[in-house]
């Protein structure tokens, strides 16, 4: 089972430049969950300062007792071994071939025969559909194969906790659609915590179980899906919609006059509704997540502390597609509805 | 600016400190050592050869000259001999280390660097300085000292063959005053020498390597500046050594 991830505070600056201040979440064990954010917000900082490559000024970041951030340097990289990380070109050894590449992590840190080593990095490179080009170097493939590959490597150590950074980039949609499966599909058969940094809407959308959004120097919301899809804080809104409408601007942050203007202009309220979509289930024949029966608990346990719009989403969700065993949720039953419509969002304060 | 040298420096020394202690943890990248030592003397040997025999030649002959108007060619062997194992041999095998063995290394680590490979090392628990910079800097401390000993034995053949031909020297008295000036401790303090500027050459290229500025324009600054940089380092260590040594060594002759 995956470990829990504990954010504490986390606050980085570069020089005077400062990148997010007191970032404070929880990664629940097994779970899977999504960060947004506009491209430059420090999503990537972020996920390295949860290994404990970049060190934050202030906070902590707590894996299984450790504090990957002002722990000593030794029990640092003995907690990284739980870690897979997916860089978001692959980060793979240029010198190395790819089965190369996927067998480091097992050369280095175990004591296995090669030919186990061999069962288990085949294994894995079938899993992410790179058969056939294991003999290849990384400067030999594209951009797509060098993720799939940087995602086997990260993988082969059986990892609890799984970052992936920005892994839409550079994929077509129907890629990025199979890695989504994929990733569910791997949550689902080691029940690993993940963690996926993206600008993706249809990665966010239908894979994570909690999402959170950096964005201006601060993490403006975390918490279970629905919190976020149904959130009117306005930067949420328009960064889940794609409008151009709205605080974000080009560059960082649009000025005062520019806002001004937008909101005396006729609001184009065409995105109507913005509907949840249901979350994807692993494919058939792989075991079901364990991870949905504790969420659920902890989601129903937390319920009234969560906004109303997100109440009553959650409370939809689990009464129509909820897995049984768990006697009805409380709230109104919805008709098995999969899509459900939910209030526009207003331009809000 | 004096603040920025200061933490650069200070850097270097931490990085120094990190690698010597390091090379006692296991376990040992042996593969790697081996690799990097065989690549380290391939691109070192020859040229090392090379440049040693007018090297050798070129002090053979200064010295030559100065002790024929002295009016002391019995001393030629010695003189010259003294000064290519202590000053020349070293020397030439730094900036051999520095410019063919310490650019590979800084470039190989810089290019690394930039692609996050080193990032992606540290993420698997794997040290980067310990799975990487320590095997270089040994081989470069290795070869150093080995490449000494060719370069030593390289000049003096070189020095021994333009005296003996060229300046009418004699076998003899080349050979009776290299004995009567030159002792064992010389050869250890070569030897030393080398040991510490391998030592020195590696680390810089590594801390350097492991530092670029920006993308791949970085990694070209790097590489030149870290053959800057030991070059700079090599000859002031050189000077400081020497002046303790030949203070601490009574010489043979006097």
């Amino acid at each position: 089972m995956g470990i829990e991830v504990v954010v504490e505070g986390l606050t980085k600056s570069f020089g005077k430049q400062r990148i997010w201040r007191d970032v404070s979440l929880t990664l629940p064990a097994g779970e899977v969950s999504v960060m947004l954010g506009p491209s430059g917000t420090g999503k990537t900082v972020f996920l390295k300062s949860l290994i404990g490559l970049l060190k934050p000024e202030r906070g902590r970041v707590l894996v299984d007792g450790v504090d990957m951030v002002n722990s000593p340097e030794r029990d640092i990289y003995e907690t990284r071994k739980k870690f897979g990380l997916m860089f978001q070109d692959g980060a793979l050894f240029g010198s190395m071939s790819l089965f190369d590449n996927i067998a480091f992590p097992l050369r280095e840190h175990t004591r296995k025969k090669e030919s186990e080593i061999r069962r288990i990095v085949m294994e894995r490179i079938e899993v992410v559909g790179l058969l056939g080009a294991e003999g290849k170097l990384p400067g030999e493939i594209s951009g797509g194969m060098r993720k799939r590959a940087g995602l086997a490597r990260a993988l082969v150590l059986d990892p609890q906790i799984i970052l992936c950074d920005e892994p839409d980039s550079g994929l077509d949609p129907v890629r990025t659609a199979f890695l989504s499966q994929l990733l569910i599909d791997l949550n689902a058969q080691i029940d690993a915590t993940m963690l996926i940094v993206t600008h993706n809407l249809d990665i966010a959308a239908t894979v994570p179980d909690n999402m959170g959004m950096l964005y201006r120097r601060e993490l403006v919301t975390f918490g279970p899906r629905e919190v976020l899809l149904t959130s009117e804080e306005p930067v949420v809104a328009q960064f889940l919609a794609g409008r151009r409408e709205g605080p974000i601007g080009m560059s960082e942050e649009k000025d005062a006059a520019t806002l001004a203007a937008e909101a005396a202009a006729p609001r184009p309220q065409a995105d109507g509704p913005r509907a949840i979509v249901p979350q994807l289930e692993p494919s058939p024949g792989l075991p079901p997540r364990r991870a949905v029966a504790r969420r659920r608990e902890r989601v129903l346990g937390m319920l009234d502390r969560l906004p109303p719009a997100a109440r009553t989403a959650i409370q939809r969700t689990y009464a129509t597609g909820g897995t049984p065993g768990v006697p009805g949720a409380p709230g109104t039953a919805g008709t098995a509805a999969a899509t459900l419509p939910l209030p526009a969002t207003g331009s809000g304060t | 600016m004096i603040t920025g040298a200061l933490r650069q420096t200070g850097q270097l020394f931490a990085l120094a400190a990190e690698v010597a202690r390091a090379i006692f943890r296991r376990p040992f990248q042996f593969r790697e050592f081996i690799e990097q030592f065989w690549f380290i003397a391939s691109v070192t040997i020859l040229p090392a050869a090379l440049v040693s025999i007018p090297f050798g030649a070129v002090i053979a002959l200064q010295v030559g000259s100065l002790t024929q108007q002295l009016g002391a060619q019995s001393f030629t062997g010695g003189a010259s001999v003294l000064a290519v194992v202590q000053q020349a041999s070293p020397l030439i095998v730094a900036l051999l280390i520095a410019g063919a063995a310490g650019s590979a290394i800084c470039a190989d680590l810089g290019s690394r660097t930039i692609r996050e490979e080193l990032d992606a090392m540290e993420i698997m628990g794997v040290s980067a300085v310990q799975r990487l910079v320590v095997p270089r800097v040994l081989a470069t401390m290795g070869v150093a000292v080995l490449l000494n000993g060719l370069v030593s034995a390289v000049g003096i053949l070189g020095g021994y063959v333009f005296n003996v031909f060229l300046q009418d020297g004699t076998p003899g008295a080349y050979l009776s005053s290299f004995s009567a000036l030159a002792q064992l401790p010389d050869l250890y303090i070569s030897e030393l020498k080398a040991l510490i500027f391998g030592f020195i050459a590696g680390i810089v290229a590594a801390y350097r390597g492991l530092n670029p500025r920006g993308g791949p324009k970085g990694v070209g600054d790097a590489v030149n500046q870290s053959v800057v940089i030991t070059f700079l380092l090599l000859f002031f260590v050189n000077m400081v050594m020497t002046g303790v040594y030949l203070q601490i060594v009574p010489p043979k002759g006097g």
